[in-house]
């Protein structure tokens, strides 16, 4: 077989691919919920499902957005209406539910 | 009074066509009640492709999109009940349609967009942990063939599509896009549907990959660190779900 490396490179590259899979990934997207704009949830679901662009209104707790990780607590929001500060959240938030 | 079957065939007709199918009765003016079923049915079809386009329509516009919409439902009605498998030819069609040629990318921007859906409602399978797939691999490499998850598409394109899709997502910052083609690599990933870039050389080895080549024919013309992040890539997102020894002597 002609190759321009050997088995051995291939180990040593399954190895190595290994290590960096346990490794996060700077690229590495994670949901953001509470932040997305009304009609501008993310989702690929599609036609039939009551999936994408449904949140009705602003930063709807229960919409997510992907964001790059660590970065969802940190986008910044208006403040809530009784001067408390609007977060993020990597889980469902039970605030700015639809009516 | 036809058969129901003739009946159906009829009304399916009617419904991209013209005048009321033979057999439909209304109470009131029954073509002026039959238009309204019609209406609503290429109403809900453009609204189907509308999702499943998203960045088509931001591209050429609302009114555009509802007149493309138009044509190729005329052209191509749905064939499943399954209005989320809706425009699997739409990609091909825009490839064909005369007003859209000047925008050439189009085509391959709307095939990953399909790529996306497939990718959302394709099977479950178990991912290897990078522990399986090292025992796996520990024996002879060169001929082990991987099984990469369903969900997994490849998409080249001479356009750089996924920047174009990046700077047409909700909330993206206008950004100039890079000259010449794109590779994409969509898969899914916890309920969401990812675009990463691959360079061409990624992009030929996981193609390879995905063909049942195995790694040492698949793998063979990079270096170990280029085939390191290759494999990690797979192995990080849970692409990885199954490895065989290869048999055919087609790649030695």
């Amino acid at each position: 077989m002609k190759t321009n490396r050997t088995t051995a490179t291939l180990a040593l590259a399954i190895a190595g691919a290994c290590g960096l899979a346990g490794a996060a990934s700077a690229q590495d997207m994670v949901k953001c919920y509470g932040v997305s704009l009304a009609g501008e949830n993310d989702c690929a679901a599609g036609p039939g499902t009551t999936c994408a662009g449904t949140s009705t209104i602003d930063y709807q707790g229960n919409a997510w957005t992907l964001v790059p990780e660590g970065s969802c607590t940190d986008i910044e929001l208006p403040a809530m209406a009784d001067g408390s500060a609007r977060m993020g959240s990597l889980e469902p938030l039970e605030r700015d539910r639809p009516a | 009074m036809p058969a129901h079957r003739e009946l159906q065939a009829a009304f399916g007709a009617a419904l991209t066509g013209t005048g009321v199918p033979p057999g439909v009765i209304a109470t009131g003016d029954v073509a002026r009640r039959f238009a309204v079923y019609r209406n609503t049915v290429q109403h809900s079809l453009t609204d189907a492709l509308s999702q499943r386009f998203p960045v088509i329509r931001r591209l050429v516009g609302a009114r555009f999109f509802d007149a493309v919409a138009g044509v190729f439902i005329r052209a191509h009605p749905p064939r499943s009940p399954v209005i989320a498998v809706y425009g699997a030819a739409f990609a091909d069609f825009l490839d064909g349609f005369p007003p859209a040629r000047r925008l050439a990318y189009l085509p391959d921007v709307a095939r990953l967009e399909w790529a996306r859906g497939l990718a959302f409602h394709a099977a479950d399978a178990a991912a290897l942990t990078p522990a399986a797939f090292a025992d796996a691999t520990a024996h002879d490499p060169d001929r082990v063939a991987l099984t990469l998850h369903p969900c997994l598409h490849l998409l080249g394109s001479d356009y750089p599509v996924v920047s174009i899709w990046r700077a047409n997502q909700p909330g993206a910052d206008p950004a100039p896009l890079p000259a010449g083609g794109e590779a994409a690599l969509i898969f899914r990933d916890a309920g969401d549907v990812p675009v990463l870039p691959l360079d061409p050389p990624t992009f030929r080895m996981i193609g390879a990959l995905a063909a049942g080549k195995p790694m040492g024919a698949a793998l063979a013309h990079a270096d170990q660190d280029q085939i390191a992040r290759t494999l990690s890539t797979l192995l990080r997102h849970g692409l990885i779900v199954g490895t065989a020894p290869f048999q055919n002597t087609r790649f030695p």
